[in-house]
């Protein structure tokens, strides 16, 4: 090859890879519970407009930790900030989409669905109270149901996960010895059970041990045809986890107050009560309008064509009208150094 | 002496006499004396270098760990709480856990490798010596996930099938050694870790050996066995006080390498973070597994502070590990002037 050409090349690459970077690059980091969706979002979008969005799953704590350093246009978490924290440091959050989460067992000739529980039920197996598959307290809510006598193998997450935060959340507000003896948490001081590193890490381990009980969200549940458990909900109904379920779930919360909203024991008649939204961080005086800009746009686009992605992902997406809301904040708190707003459309 | 250079020194000086010098030895010759002197400074360099590298991770952990320090001091070691939501930490299960699965590791990896080496130096046939000693070496290569995934799905069950209940059975009723092999049969635990983390070293530990094995003078080795010596006698009183240094050496590696490995152990030790019983079978935890799993989502303050105090922990106990390793080496040379 010839040196010129060469050259040439080379430099023409280097611009050009330069020019993109600076143009459209939008770079975000955080919770790895919504990472399959923002990834199928940013190559969809980048298909459509040209515009990169890079998305680095590493947890939400991690991702908390780079948007306070900003080294990042935006954070993504499972756990959102309450209302104190996000004002300390000048932070909006806004929710992207919404999944559940879901305990699955492992008993042989259970059928999907087959098994009922309540959530306190579920705080004295985690709790380490109830050992036994067939404990007086299982088979008073499951008559019929073949349980067999054997020892109940817990299996929870060994890493720092939205999922656990949405799971133990749960059980402190509907088992009064979980609130106070282990509380909520990504991570928690859990009394019994081996932990499994990630949804593929548990669902791992209960499809393997049999008699074991384990929590994971819904997609890996459904993908790998687990057995799921009815729970009862806020309203006294058992439900089974599906979409609407979830939905019903993130109908329940007043949005219009704060976005601080947790999912979990809501009340309406059909809401899965392991429900949980995933959220967005940013700053509110932005420092770099455009990359904000960019980002912007790419959620905007999101709640505009991504239903049908998530939905693919088994994700659920948003209310229209709790997308609205979400543009509204936008409109109103995003700024530029100059007090100019940030502009999405 | 005035003497005048003969044509051919080697010719004429056929008999055994020494013979003078044929004249000086050539000029070192010097041809840019700053080349030296650079070369001096880049050496001295990287050797400080890693020395304020050393430093700075050092000094980076205490600063990063110490509110934690502060809140909890010496008392974290010992103390069993690992509690997220109550701010309360300690590491005493994490330490337990990395210092046992590694003992245990060390347990069957040291005379495995033992052996393998010795199989190699001593009794395998010529044609097997290459391939075998590759073979084992390949082992090394193998990625640690790969470890953990097969002691996850394949290894785990098997030791629970096979070992624990087995056991179980054996010993269920007998005081001190059934409380060795409780807890529920699902092959993740100490045990399994401590065995994975072994099939990890050995390759390590058998080929640094193996290595050393084949440095023994074959003087020595086929004096002993003129004198008669069996080929463990050779091997036990020859080739090993001969080779201890190196010997010693290998299982240090070994040790470094089971102390520090995340991947794998996080897989099957189970990632439980307490401590209720001394059985083999119970799920627990290490330094380096507590901090892949949890690193990433701790919030600041406490927690994080506590895992990075945890990474200081283990800098510590490597460094007295290390520190021990050389201790017995420097004991192990002054036996040996006494000796002579």
């Amino acid at each position: 090859m010839n040196k010129p050409l060469l050259r040439t090349l080379t430099l023409g690459t280097l611009l050009f890879g330069a020019a993109a970077a600076i143009a459209q690059d939008v770079t975000g980091a955080g919770a790895t519970f919504p990472a399959p969706i923002y990834a199928k979002w940013a190559d969809a979008y980048n298909k459509a407009t040209g515009a990169r969005i890079n998305y680095q799953s590493v947890g939400s704590g991690a991702g908390i930790r780079q948007i306070k350093a900003k080294t990042i246009d935006f954070g993504a978490s499972d756990m959102p900030l309450s209302d104190a924290e996000l004002a300390k440091d000048g932070m909006l959050q806004f929710p992207t989409v919404i999944g559940g989460v879901v305990p699955v067992v492992n008993l042989q000739g259970i059928s999907p669905g087959q098994l009922k529980m309540t959530g306190a039920v579920l705080g004295d197996i985690y709790l380490g109270k109830i050992t036994k598959w067939n404990d007086a307290a299982l088979t008073a809510l499951n008559p019929g149901v073949p349980l067999p006598d054997a020892a109940i193998a817990v299996v929870r997450r060994a890493d720092g996960s939205g999922t656990s935060f949405i799971f133990t959340n749960y059980l402190s507000k509907v088992n009064a010895e979980w609130k106070a003896k282990v509380g909520e948490g990504t991570a928690v001081n859990w009394p019994t059970g081996a932990g499994g590193k990630g949804n593929e890490g548990v669902s791992g381990f209960v499809q393997r041990l049999p008699n074991s009980i384990g929590y994971v969200e819904y997609a890996y549940a459904k993908q790998n045809k687990m057995s799921y458990v009815q729970l009862r909900n806020k309203d006294g109904g058992y439900v089974t986890p599906t979409d609407t379920a979830f939905k019903a779930a993130a109908a329940g919360a007043d949005w219009n107050k704060t976005f601080f909203q947790i999912l979990t024991e809501q009340p309406g008649k059909d809401a899965w009560p392991l429900t949980g939204a995933t959220y967005i961080l940013m700053y509110k005086q932005q420092d770099k309008p455009a990359a904000a800009s960019n980002t912007l746009k790419f959620f905007d686009w999101a709640y505009n064509s991504g239903d049908k992605m998530a939905d693919d992902l088994d994700y659920v997406p948003l209310p229209a009208a709790l997308k609205e809301l979400v543009r509204k904040q936008w409109a109103d708190n995003l700024k530029d150094a100059g007090g100019k707003v940030i502009a999405f459309k | 002496m005035a003497a005048t250079l003969p044509a051919n020194p080697l010719e004429q000086n056929t008999s055994m006499e020494r013979t003078a010098p044929q004249g000086r030895p050539p000029e070192r010759r010097v041809v840019a004396p700053w080349a030296d002197a650079l070369f001096a400074v880049l050496t001295q360099g990287a050797a400080w270098l890693t020395l304020a590298l050393l430093a700075g991770i050092i000094a980076s952990l205490v600063i990063g760990a110490a509110p934690a320090i502060e809140k909890f001091g010496l008392g974290f070691l010992w103390s069993r709480d690992w509690d997220p939501v109550q701010e309360n930490f300690g590491g005493l299960v994490m330490i337990y856990g990395t210092l046992m699965t590694s003992f245990i590791a060390l347990l069957i990896a040291v005379p495995v490798s033992f052996g393998i080496a010795l199989f190699l130096t001593e009794l395998s046939p010529g044609w097997l010596k290459r391939p075998l000693g590759i073979a084992i070496e390949l082992l090394a290569a193998v990625p640690s996930i790969v470890y953990g995934m097969w002691g996850l799905l394949v290894f785990g069950p098997i030791l629970a099938t096979y070992v624990q209940q087995p056991l179980q059975g054996l010993f269920g009723n007998t005081p001190i050694l059934g409380a060795l092999f409780t807890g529920p049969p699902v092959g993740i635990g100490l045990l399994s870790a401590g065995i994975i983390l072994a099939i990890m070293i050995i390759p390590y530990i058998a080929a640094v050996m193996r290595d050393v094995f084949e440095v023994t003078p074959a003087m020595l080795k086929e004096s002993a066995y003129a004198l008669g010596s069996t080929t463990w006698e050779v091997v036990w009183r020859v080739v090993l006080p001969f080779t201890k240094t190196g010997v010693v050496g290998a299982v240090m590696l070994g040790l470094g390498r089971a102390l520090g490995e995340t991947m794998a152990v996080t897989f099957v030790i189970g990632n439980f973070n307490q401590l209720n019983s001394l059985s083999l079978f119970e799920a627990a935890n290490s330094i380096t597994s507590a901090l892949a799993n949890e690193f990433a989502e701790a919030g600041e303050g406490l927690h994080q502070a506590s895992l990075i105090y945890l990474g200081l922990v283990l800098f510590f106990i490597t460094f007295v590990v290390l520190s021990l390793s050389k201790l017995l080496l420097s004991q192990l040379k002054k036996g040996e002037g006494s000796r002579a």
